[in-house]
């Protein structure tokens, strides 16, 4: 398009369009400006470290959330999915402790999937249903105490927390760069990913086109499900420890938030895998900010309202 | 007798972006009368009622009710004024009990400035008993069907001293025996003074319940009479013919008496709507489905493309026998639906012109599940210049596109799947003349492929134009074919009314 063509209207459209990079620029800008130390490699690493769980709940939460639904229960699967893979560890070795981490994530998931799919049950009544119940199995499994990765495998599980890619980096690049990368074929090139946004934006429509709802619906909450598991065993392998009764609190509105921020619509539709990625950088770089500047925590909270807020402001859709 | 005029419509102009909807109507209703608003989807009904209840603003025009003007800005102003309206879609509370909901925002007060169940339940008690309606009103309203709902949303308007009450298709989704009690409660209403504006597609209806008929065609009064005056036949002609002939036949007379059978539907039943219909297609042919608006067309097209399962009846395909689950085993076997309404079933509005296209197509440019975007892109490009669509890009939204340009996308979507049978519902409402020619142009081009088309129409015009053959429909049953010349306007006008009076009866279920 040539830049004499353009309107006011496409000015502002392509300004909502990358309002979350905008957002994420001008934080980078102040740091460099307020925080002490911030422009160093140090900072970075920091920052993905951190971002991993976010990030990693957040792809499977862009997915449910442009179907229209949403699921809370991802912080409850993370726990489950930590505990199960850690507590298995010395008996199965590592491979195997994965596999049945994973494994006790994708239930869950199947149980949103035919609720929502098959039943059409609300999504946030489902959701918030396991959210209850997998905490409750996720602390049974280890009597509600911690449990403490310790034995002769233990550092095979630790080290997908803590190793260093070429020395440097930390390993959680690796589960963000092919979190995302899945997420964004899925979405972009598949069938599915097609299928998902249709039912998202027009369910009568997509049933109309011969796609179907229930299958789709069912995809999408395993994927989060797999995704909340995956996020859960990485942490647990960062902190060596897993904690049924905390790990994953409040997961699934960090999550949520990314998304929010990112752009997606919260009633379906277009899902903004990148502005996901975006959201869980913002939600990072404010505890960061705020950390590192010694300021109280309770700060960065009311930042991240005023922050959500005003991106689903900007980003609302008056031509609707 | 001169009419004791309550509501006097005048000059009512209303504008949307690009439509006209409302040309200037004139609408009287006298005190005390039943009178009926009659008219196909989009002749402007509903935006003539929303106008006078508040939820638009007219643009022109002026409204007197009861001897003085009056502008309502909202539903709440209007029945103020004594303008209640019963919609089709009850704005009741399901959950609240029957008293409660009759007294649903103006709940009266005991001493104690709390609510004063007793009264509420005593009122509702007097209230529906003078209407003849005797129920618990302490259980919940949903404990009772649509009729019993409709009673109270009556009595609750009538409650609120209303003087004129609007019933916009208060039959739709009643039984015979309901209906009746529905009309005994008209009758009283109209015993008491209070005027009634019923719209209804059932013709027998009209003509027992109602006096007066205002009929609405394209945004314009097409006639104001006296039920008494006419009959079943005038009425449809007001409502559906004369039309201005924009196009010409381009077909000669039927030649496909010995073509093979595509489809085949027979003794249909399905809920009120199809009532033991039977249809069958042949290859090329077009096969036009007309009757009034309600008469079981889209339900019919639905149950063929197994977006809807019939409760009994046959469906054949080539011969066999089928039992289409869901829209996608009709689609595999090559049957394509462009619904009636675009915005709610067609498009899906976000998503661009492109990935509308190729929605049901992606299976078959997928390699293990990822689509080929060079395929893809390749298909698109060639829909968008046979269909002449215009679109800035393929990877636009396609609710940024205007109705002609969507419903072409829509056509493509089946179209690139190579169909045996299209099924269009109203394929150019809402249309520009242009892309109408266009439209109709390329149906033509198919049918002269070999593939069938089923098309639904409320323009006998465009059937007139375009089909091979027409079955005439009316609540749900087939009443009649025309072949080839015979078919025109009044011929289809004519099948429509003869069947009136005991159809209706003894038509419904139950």
């Amino acid at each position: 398009m040539n830049k004499a063509g353009k309107t006011r209207e496409d000015t502002v459209a392509l300004l909502k369009q990358y309002s979350a990079f905008i957002l994420l620029a001008v934080m980078l800008l102040l740091n460099l400006i307020i925080t002490p130390n911030f422009f160093k490699v140090g900072t970075l690493w920091n920052i993905i470290t951190q971002t991993c769980t976010i990030i990693l709940t957040g792809m499977g939460m862009t997915v449910v959330i442009s179907t229209g639904g949403i699921d809370i229960s991802v912080g409850s699967v993370m726990a489950l999915a930590a505990v199960i893979s850690a507590k298995s560890l010395e008996t199965v070795g590592i491979v195997p402790a994965i596999f049945l981490g994973l494994l006790a994530a994708v239930i869950p998931g199947l149980i949103a999937g035919f609720m929502i799919g098959k039943m059409r049950l609300q999504a946030m009544v489902v959701t918030l249903g396991l959210m209850m119940g997998v905490r409750g199995a996720a602390r049974l499994v280890n009597d509600a105490k911690i449990f403490y990765i310790d034995g002769p495998h233990a550092s095979d599980y630790t080290v997908l927390g803590s190793a260093r890619i070429a020395g440097v980096a930390p390993v959680q690049m690796i589960p963000i760069l092919l979190g995302i990368f899945i997420t964004w074929f899925i979405l972009e090139k598949t069938i599915l990913g097609r299928h998902i946004q249709a039912v998202g934006d027009n369910r009568k429509s997509a049933m109309l086109a011969g796609i179907s709802a229930t299958k789709t619906l069912m995809f999408v909450y395993i994927y989060s499900s797999v995704f909340a598991g995956l996020a859960g065993i990485v942490s647990a392998a960062k902190i060596g420890a897993a904690d049924g009764n905390t790990l994953g609190n409040l997961a699934e509105l960090d999550a949520i938030a990314a998304v929010a921020v990112g752009g997606t619509s919260m009633s379906g539709g277009r899902a903004k895998v990148f502005g996901t990625v975006v959201g869980a950088l913002i939600m990072q770089l404010i505890n960061i900010t705020v950390n590192m500047n010694n300021i109280p925590y309770e700060f960065a909270q009311i930042f991240k309202a005023i922050i959500i807020v005003f991106a689903v402001y900007i980003q609302r859709d008056k031509a609707a | 007798m001169a009419r004791d005029i309550l509501l006097e419509m005048k000059g009512i102009v209303k504008n949307f972006p690009g439509v006209r909807a409302l040309k200037g109507v004139d609408f009287s209703v006298a005190r005390g009368e039943v009178h009926a608003l009659m008219g196909e989807n989009g002749a402007g009904k509903s935006t003539l009622i929303k106008a006078l209840t508040g939820i638009y603003t007219k643009d022109e025009g002026t409204i007197r009710f009861d001897g003085r003007e009056i502008n309502p800005r909202s539903t709440l102003e209007a029945q103020k004024e004594g303008i209640s309206t019963i919609y089709q879609e009850l704005n009741l509370s399901p959950f609240q009990t029957v008293y409660e909901n009759m007294f649903l925002g103006r709940e009266p007060r005991n001493s104690f400035g709390m609510v004063d169940r007793k009264t509420m339940i005593q009122e509702s008690l007097r209230i529906l008993g003078e209407l003849g309606i005797h129920v618990d009103v302490t259980k919940p309203l949903l404990s009772y069907g649509t009729a019993v709902q409709q009673m109270v949303a009556i009595a609750r308007a009538v409650s609120v001293d209303a003087k004129l009450v609007i019933m916009d298709e208060p039959t739709s989704s009643l039984d015979t025996k309901e209906v009746e009690v529905l009309f005994g409660v008209i009758r009283k209403l109209k015993a008491k003074g209070i005027a009634v504006i019923f719209i209804s597609h059932r013709l027998d209806e009209i003509f027992e319940i109602c006096e007066h008929v205002t009929i609405l065609k394209d945004g314009a009064l097409a006639g104001e009479m006296r039920v008494a005056d006419i009959d079943q036949l005038q009425l449809i002609s007001y409502m559906i013919g004369g039309e201005a002939k924009q196009l010409e036949r381009t077909k000669g007379d039927y030649e496909l008496q010995s073509a093979p059978e595509v489809a085949r539907m027979t003794d249909i039943q399905q809920g009120m709507r199809l009532n033991g219909i039977g249809i069958d297609i042949k290859k090329g042919e077009v096969l036009g489905l007309a009757g009034l608006l309600g008469s079981g067309r889209s339900e019919l097209a639905k149950v063929l493309f197994g977006a809807m399962q019939p409760d009994e009846g046959e469906v054949f395909w080539m011969d066999k026998q089928v039992h289409f689950k869901s829209p996608k085993d009709s689609i595999d076997l090559g049957i394509g639906f462009c619904t009636e309404d675009r915005k709610v079933e067609g498009i899906i509005p976000h998503l661009s012109v492109k990935e509308n296209m190729t929605i049901a197509l992606l299976p078959q440019i997928s390699k293990m599940g990822v689509v080929s975007s060079k395929q893809q892109n390749k298909i698109v490009e060639e829909y968008i210049d046979r269909l002449k669509i215009k679109t800035p890009s393929p990877n636009q939204a396609i609710r940024n596109l205007s109705g002609g340009n969507q419903q072409k996308v829509l056509l493509a979507r089946w179209l690139c799947m190579n169909p045996k049978l299209v099924i269009m519902d109203e394929p150019t409402r809402g249309i520009d003349v242009g892309a109408k020619a266009e439209i109709e142009a390329l149906i033509q081009e198919l049918a002269g492929q070999g593939i069938s088309v089923l098309m639904i129409s409320s323009e006998l015009a465009e059937l007139e134009r375009n089909c091979d053959r027409v079955v005439v429909m009316r609540e749900g049953r087939n009443l009649g074919e025309l072949c080839g010349l015979e078919i025109n306007q009044d011929a289809i006008m004519s099948i429509i009314a003869s069947a009136g009076g005991e159809l209706e009866k003894g038509g419904r279920l139950q």
